[in-house]
């Protein structure tokens, strides 16, 4: 008896939309596990960890907050990643952008008035995708492998963040703690529906929305998909794989910016040393578990926000470490990951040296 | 038709007697099957023991898809191996080096960032202690001529020593019959003879050797047996040293007549529709061939051919004339205009179309429907299947039932992905698709390789068909048959040198065997 993933002549859509379902499925299968052996009723914890943060208004109203960066940061990733360009430092790109939105407010403070916000959006786009311009640039000079370039450079913009806050940008008023000077009204981003989101929620879903149908309507995202399918068929086509590089890699750097820059203008209104909980990466998984859709992002983006909802709230209510947020997160990401082989392939049992059928077979 | 000849060869070469107790590996009747197509029909085949058996055939004979049988990495749909006198089943590799049989690669599977002796190690089942195991690659390669240094690492190493590692790889397991896969396209004259002179050592002791090459000098120099194979079946066996390049030539791509449709209707010669002049251009990889002062004239209304073995620089002539490898803008001319360092799509804005060689995952991109790859070679060429950026998924739509009904296209069900069409389906979508805009120059790389015949047929017809209503062909192609079936001219490239084109009707197999066999490269050297 064995068993074999037989290739399937086309990919199976029913299985492209049950893969993230089988993978949360299974993601809360291991969180009840390991929800068991730290000694917790594995039903209490799944409930605190991904229920109850829906059941309340501020909760909800956080989720929001943090889904938000989350699904902008993920749809710029999924350009990349259906492009095959290896970005995993958005991260980096999201720290720059918010740096470089946080110019104005910090070093111009007078300078008030309704240029001001467009002005940050525009800087924190510039930011984040000149960040993204060395790994891409290393890239299609070089050859150099992104992911190691683009992951490296989170650590350098951590740096230099922290640098910033704790010297030049340290705000003269503030008792010497590592923190900018807060941001003026006319710097902060404004809540809307009532002070449920800021404005950042609805540029954000208008953003994601666009990109969906530059994705799947225009010439740009078919080039998009081939480039990731096929890229010889893709230079056959005569597209260049090096533009498409600097592309993707402006796109998402500039988005992880424009990202960086809605969290310190609209929720933290400074620069503080630490002003992600790990967006950036989180984000990868978010772009991943919304099958590299902007559509499916806006979902997988709330589910990730929850997490780190959930991984507080079981903390504080059952004494379990908020890191199964990040282990939840990992196995989520496994899991997505694994169960999209059944896109392409089934499985079948079979018994020893039975009539091989014409078709790729290979043995697990 | 094989016993006949098998008997003949029989009593012909009397010292290397095809039966008896010498027989290391026999093979009878096997058998495989890829969807429509009949990779190996029936072949036997037999190595004795210190043998270096030759086996030759064209691309797409079935040479590949025997000796993965043998080495253990296909299955055979039927027949059976015979192994030392006993009957085998040879489920992986892993069973295969078990019984003895090694195989050395055309390409190879190092890791350049280790040493050769941790690459060796990797490989073996035991390999014990790494200081033992260098002394013993040490030995081993100075003994078989191949020294090895077993601390270097591989990225630092030229490609024939990186051979050598793969050989010694396999020496080291004690192998009783080792396969090459054209273990000289990749080696130096120099370096070749090396690899003949341990060869023969391994023969004289008992080792046998399955050569697989297209260089026939070579086999005629070292092989004591070949086998040739064609279309899947084993068309005749000799002695190779009582033959000449050209009679194995002969043999391999067959010499039966075959109608000529292309000389029934006369071409009407019109102008120089793409010219190349002096196009060179150095390799890109080292598996990759350079091409060297490349001239060559297509006329409207003519068909040329390309003849050559694979590997000869089919693969980089096809792409710098489609402008996927730019060379100096005036090595290129359409229609008169330089556009040797122009992108593809502005050379199908020129009306010039490409099909190349292969059709999924270049020609067509496997995971998309058939609507979507319509938009990958047409996307700018003014069929209205873009408008402002978006493309138009109706227009696509409309053009792929257009294409399918001309071209007889089968599909299951409307519109499907290109990996699920049949290697002849996808080749007449991939053909028709190009054909459809009526190209003034259509440039095609192995029209109809691992096609049925009937597809072939529709496509050369097509071909042909384009050629007479006044536009100008190129077609690359290793299928000899195909060749004189449409060709007006015919040119030979080798080794990237290509020659001088001649009139198909004053061209004979065995010319163009020559040719093939570096008879081009001496007359692109001249000229």
């Amino acid at each position: 008896m064995r068993i074999e993933l037989v290739k399937r002549k086309e990919h199976s859509e029913l299985m492209s939309l049950m893969s993230p379902l089988i993978a949360v499925g299974l993601t809360a299968l291991s969180a009840a596990i390991i929800f068991a052996i730290s000694g917790v009723n594995p039903a209490l914890g799944l409930y605190k960890f991904f229920i109850e943060p829906l059941t309340e208004q501020w909760s909800l109203e956080a989720t929001i907050e943090k889904a938000t960066p989350l699904i902008l940061i993920g749809c710029g990733l999924a350009v990349c990643y259906l492009s095959n360009n290896w970005n995993i430092g958005a991260e980096g790109q999201f720290v720059v952008g918010a740096m470089f939105g946080s110019i104005l407010p910090v070093m111009f403070p007078s300078f008030e008035n309704s240029l001001t916000l467009p002005l940050m959006l525009i800087s924190g786009v510039i930011g984040g995708a000149l960040w993204a311009m060395i790994p891409a640039l290393l890239k299609t000079r070089f050859n150099t492998n992104e992911i190691l370039t683009s992951l490296m450079l989170v650590y350098v913009a951590g740096l230099l963040l922290d640098y910033l806050v704790r010297g030049p940008w340290r705000d003269p008023d503030g008792f010497n703690f590592p923190e900018s000077r807060i941001f003026s009204d006319a710097a902060t981003l404004p809540d809307v529906f009532g002070g449920m989101m800021s404005l950042a929620t609805p540029i954000t879903i208008i953003i994601a929305l666009v990109l969906a149908l530059v994705l799947a309507k225009t010439i740009k995202g078919f080039e998009i998909r081939v480039m990731g399918e096929s890229p010889r068929a893709g230079s056959f086509a005569g597209f260049s794989a090096k533009r498409l590089t600097i592309f993707s890699f402006a796109l998402a750097g500039g988005l992880a910016g424009l990202a960086g820059t809605m969290v310190v203008s609209g929720s933290l209104n400074q620069l503080l040393p630490s002003i992600s909980p790990g967006y950036g990466f989180t984000a990868i998984i978010v772009a991943f578990l919304g099958r590299l859709n902007p559509i499916g992002i806006i979902i997988a983006g709330f589910v990730l926000a929850l997490s780190y909802i959930g991984g507080e709230g079981v903390q504080s209510g059952l004494g379990v470490s908020n890191k199964i947020a990040s282990v939840i997160q990992g196995l989520l990401l496994f899991y997505v990951l694994a169960c999209d082989t059944l896109i392409l392939y089934r499985i079948r049992m079979v018994s020893r040296r039975a009539a091989n059928p014409a078709g790729e077979v290979s043995h697990v | 038709m094989g016993t006949e000849n098998h008997s003949e060869v029989d009593t012909a070469s009397a010292p290397f007697a095809r039966s008896g107790k010498d027989k290391l590996l026999d093979a009878q009747g096997l058998t495989k099957r890829f969807g429509d197509i009949l990779a190996n029909d029936a072949v036997d085949l037999t190595i004795n023991k210190g043998e270096i058996h030759a086996l030759l055939g064209e691309n797409g004979a079935g040479k590949s898809t025997l000796v993965k049988m043998f080495y253990g990495s296909l299955e055979p749909d039927g027949g059976e191996i015979w192994w030392d006198g006993q009957k085998v089943a040879i489920d992986n590799p892993a069973a295969a080096r078990e019984l003895g049989i090694g195989m050395v690669f055309q390409h190879f599977s190092l890791f350049e960032a280790l040493n050769v002796v941790e690459n060796i190690a990797l490989a073996l089942p035991n390999p014990g202690n790494m200081k033992d195991l260098a002394k013993r690659i040490e030995t081993v390669s100075r003994e078989y001529g191949l020294p090895l240094n077993p601390s270097d690492i591989v990225a630092d190493l030229p490609v024939g020593i990186r051979q050598r590692i793969e050989i010694v790889r396999c020496l080291l397991q004690e192998p009783r019959l080792i396969i090459m896969d054209e273990p000289t396209s990749v080696l130096t004259p120099q370096e070749a003879d090396q690899l003949f002179l341990t060869l023969q050592r391994l023969a004289s002791e008992g080792c046998a050797v399955l050569y697989i090459s297209h260089r026939l000098e070579e086999v005629q120099r070292i092989c004591h047996h070949a086998t040739i194979l064609r279309h899947g079946q084993v068309v005749n066996e000799c002695d190779p040293t009582k033959e000449t390049p050209a009679t194995l030539a002969s043999m391999m791509v067959g010499a039966e007549v075959i109608a000529v449709n292309a000389a029934a209707q006369k071409p009407a010669i019109g102008d120089i529709r793409l010219g190349l002049h002096k196009l060179s251009a150095p390799a890109a990889t080292p598996f990759a061939t350079a091409l060297n002062n490349i001239s060559l004239e297509l006329r409207a209304g003519e068909v040329v051919a390309i003849a050559g073995v694979a590997g000869n620089g089919q693969g980089e002539l096809f792409d710098a004339i489609s402008g996927e490898m730019r060379v100096a803008p005036d090595m290129i001319l359409l229609d008169g205009a330089p556009c040797g360092a122009k992108g593809i799509n502005w050379r199908r804005k020129k009306n010039a179309a490409f099909v190349p060689e292969e059709r999924l995952g270049h020609g067509a991109v496997p995971g998309m429907k058939l609507s979507q790859n319509i938009v990958l070679t047409r996307h700018s060429t003014g069929d209205k299947l873009v408008n402002g950026g978006m493309v138009s998924t109706a227009n696509a739509g409309e053009m792929e039932q257009r294409i399918k009904q001309a071209f007889d296209v089968r599909m299951s069900h409307d519109d499907p992905e290109a990996r699920s069409l049949s290697g002849g389906n996808l080749q007449k979508f991939v053909v028709g698709r190009e054909l459809d805009r009526q190209p003034g120059v259509l440039v095609i790389n192995q029209p109809t390789w691992g096609v049925d015949a009937g597809a072939a047929a529709l496509i050369r017809q097509a071909i042909i068909d384009l050629a007479r209503s006044g536009s100008a062909v190129l077609v690359i192609s290793q299928d000899l048959d195909e060749i004189f079936e449409i060709a007006d001219k015919i040119a030979v490239i080798s080794r990237g040198f290509l020659s001088e084109p001649e009139p198909a009707a004053d061209m004979t197999r065995e010319r163009v065997g020559l040719l093939m066999a570096g008879g081009a490269e001496t007359q692109g050297e001249v000229a």
